[in-house]
């Protein structure tokens, strides 16, 4: 028996569990492999849906479903919180004692922010990397009427890159159609030396910031918050007064990969070959998604589009078949849209080697993403895309 | 671009080498807020960027660059943390 265990149901995990299980039916079904993702909630959420709940009509309820009802039948599901990785054993133990043997191993594990990090980050800032938070910010702009709005981002790397400044510009457009605009100050800050970590997308990005007046502070490393004085400090001496303030918490890989020797503290990434996507040299643990230290996007395009190569090379594992070098390889594959504000979008898509040539803003990405946020349940946890 | 043999002795050296932009600076600015005043760090990064990014970061947040080396293809760049 060969037990392949994919730790993580969301984006990467679900889709390699799906086409594994497609690769290696036959196997399955006579016994000879078994495919399991263990999952920490059992339920699968799309979370690039969460600016939708700040930004549009969207719901929380329509935003999750059972991981069960995306994956094959194949597949088994074990809903439980993994506590620590025994490479000497190859298993995995649970919360609730519960020992879990592998053969090939998928972490898949996400990442997981922590506000609590920056102090006062709870009482005074807003975030939209939760349901809960998203809403909390849908609220705190409803009861905006004029004054400062900084976005900061208080630690890299973090979940989907373009999302702080897809906020600021949509909550520009937002203050423009409520008529506080000329009541509001927007300032974004980036921690970097300019608006955006890939120059060609902040070469983008950067006069549509001016178009739209808002200030661009660079180097802006978010240190404190004075809940005092309603100002957030940086690392390098400045400071802003907000009125509202939207700030990125600070992320993390899982803990218990950082307590199992596989990934590094404090960061807890992965140290993930940029091409077959194992980790750290081991021939049969795989990362994607999130929990990589991959010089890419942490969002769920780069876990679909790394996920057929994952469940390529475990296919051939497991078979004993020469790898398909094309689809066995990662070339660093990521495309995602950016919105711009006002019913305008763009697209980046780029790789390892061809950095994204943004197109001009229009409605058609916009649109595109919509689509998107719809299409998914139907297409990319099945590996239909 | 400074090109000069640091003459302060390195506390703290990061090996960067391998991370794309910003991932150097990260590393940078993660070793700072854990040293002491006075420590002297020496970056190392093979991305390009580094040597133009780095110095303007050091400039911005009020700390000095001691100087920056190419060496066997990479960058070492190093800077003492003054507050």
């Amino acid at each position: 028996m060969q037990r392949v265990l994919i730790l993580g149901g969301g984006v990467g995990g679900t889709i390699v569990a799906n086409l594994v299980s497609r690769k290696l039916r036959s196997q399955i079904d006579a016994g000879e492999v078994e495919v399991t993702v263990v999952d920490q909630s059992g339920n699968h959420v799309y979370q690039p849906g969460f600016m939708y709940i700040t930004f549009g009509n969207e719901k929380e309820q329509g935003l999750s479903r059972p991981e069960r009802s995306l994956l094959d039948h194949r597949v088994k599901l074990v809903v439980g919180e993994v506590t620590r990785i025994d490479e000497a054993t190859h298993s995995v133990t649970l919360a609730s004692g519960e020992s879990l043997g592998y053969e090939h191993l998928v972490l898949a594990t996400g990442s997981r922010i922590a506000p609590e990090e920056i102090e006062h980050f709870d009482s005074q800032a807003h975030h939209f990397y939760t349901a809960q938070a998203a809403r909390r910010l849908r609220e705190a702009l409803d009861a905006f009427k004029g004054g400062s709005i900084v976005v900061g981002i208080a630690g890299m790397p973090y979940k989907c890159p373009p999302a702080p400044l897809e906020v600021t510009f949509l909550i520009e457009s937002e203050l423009r159609q409520r008529g506080l605009r000329a009541a509001s100050e927007v300032h974004f800050c980036s921690p970097i030396g300019r608006a955006f970590t890939i120059e060609s997308v902040s070469d983008m990005a950067t006069p549509v910031l001016g178009e739209k007046s808002i200030e661009l502070h660079t180097f802006f490393n978010v240190e404190a918050i004075d809940p005092e004085r309603k100002v957030v400090q940086s690392l390098e001496g400045e400071e802003l007064h907000y009125d509202l303030l939207v700030l990125v918490p600070p992320h993390h890989g899982a803990q218990f990969l950082i307590d199992s020797g596989f990934a590094p503290a404090p960061g807890g990434w992965l140290p993930t070959d940029h091409h077959t996507l194992a980790v750290g040299g081991r021939p049969n643990v795989y990362a994607l998604g999130d929990a990589t230290d991959l010089p890419l996007s942490k969002a769920g395009s780069t876990a679909h589009f790394e996920a057929p190569i994952v469940a390529e090379r475990i296919a051939a594992a497991v078979t004993g078949r020469p790898l398909d070098a094309k689809h066995g390889n990662y070339t660093g594959r990521v495309m995602c849209f950016f919105e711009i504000g006002d019913g305008k979008g763009t697209l980046l898509r780029f790789d390892y080697d061809h950095p994204p040539k943004p197109p001009k803003p229009n409605r058609v990405w916009h649109l595109g993403k919509v689509l998107f946020n719809k299409a998914y349940w139907r297409t990319v946890p099945r590996g239909r895309v | 671009m400074l090109s000069e043999q640091p003459s302060t002795s390195v506390n703290r050296t990061i090996d960067a080498r391998g991370s794309f932009c910003p991932g150097p600076l990260m590393e940078l600015i993660r070793a700072i807020r854990e040293s002491e005043v006075g420590t002297v760090i020496c970056v190392r990064s093979s991305d390009r960027g580094s040597r133009v990014d780095i110095p303007k970061w050091i400039e911005k947040a009020g700390h000095r660059l001691v100087g920056v080396n190419e060496v066997d293809g990479f960058d070492e760049i190093v800077v003492e943390k003054l507050h």
